[in-house]
């Protein structure tokens, strides 16, 4: 492989790999917590948000981590002690997995296999097993409910999320998060190949039930029955405190990061640019520039997505457990179902 | 029950959420940030409570309606000299001790409206916290400090009685 003309050797691959996949995760999550959480929720209603670490408030994010970290790390009496302990990093694992199917240039990707949409959806579900062991080991009524209510939800919403997927998989004809970028970007609507075919066109449908679902996946407001302070005292969080607290903290702001870009990959045409403007036919044409550029490009498309999760947490109150359960079962399965089907007739007519 | 999202509400929503973070960052927050820059509190705002000493006569009206007992009193009968020459010597109520808790008051005002002789006012002054808990007991003459923080009553209405010596 080389990047810019520079030859990387194996070993330089794996180490480029392994920092990109942290940064992947983590800046996101720092810029998504500072710039949605502390500052676009505190204009949505009308503050100013945190003003006094740094101009603007910018190094409140240090100050957040270094108060977390000095904490005392506080484990109940009667809590399952090992896995009390290891439930948080179950949490940022499913993370740091998800993020390695992402391709973020022609090149920079961290894996490229070829079950990729199969993998990711799999492995989006490692996070539901470490919330309810989370709950369960922290031996209080409040967080085993909440861990119940985060098993039911996130399974619940898992289902119309890969419903929702297939529909692309069915568009694109592949697995490969990487080949579906390829097909959105050298794609064509009716000829004229000008803007690609992302498939947020197509698949409006299945873009309008993922990303609901990925707020549910998130436990983002309208969906944070498990985490709903008021009712359960933050629910599987309840007993943890200092940085395992911090480390579920940074998880559900990475993974929204991540589902952005996933999300981003399957519908809005991923790290690519329609590859008619540099008269490019497939991923194999693509210059090594884009490497660099592919990254930003996925960056700045996950950014938009996740203002539009923040937006929707920002605006809508919290529903109930049955109605979140009724939304689940019988309107966004149902429509997904619907979506595949319409999809797959469609596919096999043109 | 079905649930039937009523969607224009639901963007409507948006909308509001979408329009504050606008006029947020155009014309800028609700808020103020107050270390930096001080709201003035309404003039009447229950801030704190002064004491005129001098029309005072310690007969305990305040301290024994206070609601949660802040209010400790404690005073002697002292001779004044008499008014006309040759008569009596007065009997005067002179105040050795006035301390209001506010880490006990409530700021529900009974003792203000309670007091027959004026001796009790608002004052709209907030910033009086303190690291030590046994620091917010004001003694008399902390709390005759704030008499100079107290805004004048306004006038009465047209036609009003006065009350009191003419």
């Amino acid at each position: 492989m080389s990047l810019l003309g520079i030859v990387i050797p194996y070993w330089g691959q794996s180490l480029l790999r392994v920092l990109g996949g942290t940064v992947a995760v983590l800046l996101p999550a720092g810029t998504i917590v500072y710039l949605f959480l502390f500052k676009m929720m505190s204009f949505m209603q009308s503050r100013l948000g945190p003003m006094e670490a740094g101009p603007y408030g910018s190094m409140q994010l240090f100050a957040e981590v270094g108060k977390w970290l000095q904490k005392e790390d506080i484990i109940p009496e009667r809590a399952d002690r090992t896995i009390f302990k290891v439930a948080p990093l179950i949490v940022l694992v499913s993370t740091f997995l998800l993020v390695a199917v992402v391709p973020f240039g022609p090149d920079a990707y961290f894996t490229n296999f070829d079950a990729g949409v199969f993998y990711m959806l799999a492995v989006s579900s490692v996070s539901v097993l470490g919330i309810l062991v989370a709950g369960w080991a922290s031996a209080n009524k409040y967080s085993l409910l909440g861990g119940l209510r985060a098993a039911g939800q996130l399974i619940a919403y898992e289902l119309p999320m890969v419903l929702a997927v297939i529909g692309v998989v069915i568009q694109a004809g592949t697995m490969n998060l990487q080949l579906i970028v390829n097909e959105q970007n050298a794609g064509s609507m009716f000829g004229w190949d000008g803007l690609g075919n992302p498939y947020i066109l197509t698949q409006f449908v299945g873009f309008g039930v993922f990303m609901i679902a990925v707020q549910a996946e998130l436990t983002q407001t309208p969906f944070d029955m498990p985490i709903a302070e008021s009712e359960l005292v933050s629910g599987y969080m309840t007993e943890y405190s200092g940085f395992r607290f911090l480390i579920f903290f940074i998880a559900e702001f990475a993974t929204a990061g991540v589902f952005a870009l996933i999300a981003s990959v399957l519908f809005l045409g991923g790290w690519g640019v329609p590859f008619s403007w540099f008269s490019w036919h497939s991923i194999a044409d693509v210059d090594d520039w884009m490497n660099v550029v592919g990254p930003l490009i996925m960056f700045t498309k996950m950014m938009a997505l996740v203002f539009v999760i923040m937006w929707v947490r920002f605006t809508y109150p919290r529903f109930r457990e049955d109605q979140l359960q009724r939304f689940a079962w019988k309107a966004l399965i149902p429509i997904s179902l619907l979506n595949i089907m319409v999809t797959a007739i469609l596919k096999v007519a043109f | 029950m079905p649930m039937k999202p009523k969607v224009p509400g639901l963007f409507k929503g948006l909308g509001v959420t979408l329009n504050t973070m606008m006029t947020t960052v155009t014309k800028g927050a609700n808020t103020v940030q107050y270390p930096h820059e001080k709201e003035a509190p309404p003039i009447r705002a229950r801030g704190v409570i002064a004491l005129h000493e001098g029309n005072c006569t310690s007969c305990m009206l305040c301290a024994r309606s206070c609601p949660d007992w802040c209010i400790y009193i404690e005073g002697h009968k002292e001779l004044a000299p008499p008014r006309r020459a040759g008569g009596a010597p007065r009997k005067v109520n002179k105040l050795d001790r006035f301390d209001i808790d506010y880490a006990l008051c409530m700021y529900c005002g009974i003792c203000v409206e309670v007091c027959p002789f004026d001796a009790l006012f608002w004052s709209p002054e907030y910033e009086y916290s303190e690291p030590r808990i046994a620091d917010l007991l004001h003694d008399k003459s902390k709390l005759g400090e704030w008499m100079e923080t107290v805004p004048e009553a306004p006038e009465l209405e047209a036609g009003a009685d006065k009350k009191g010596k003419k």
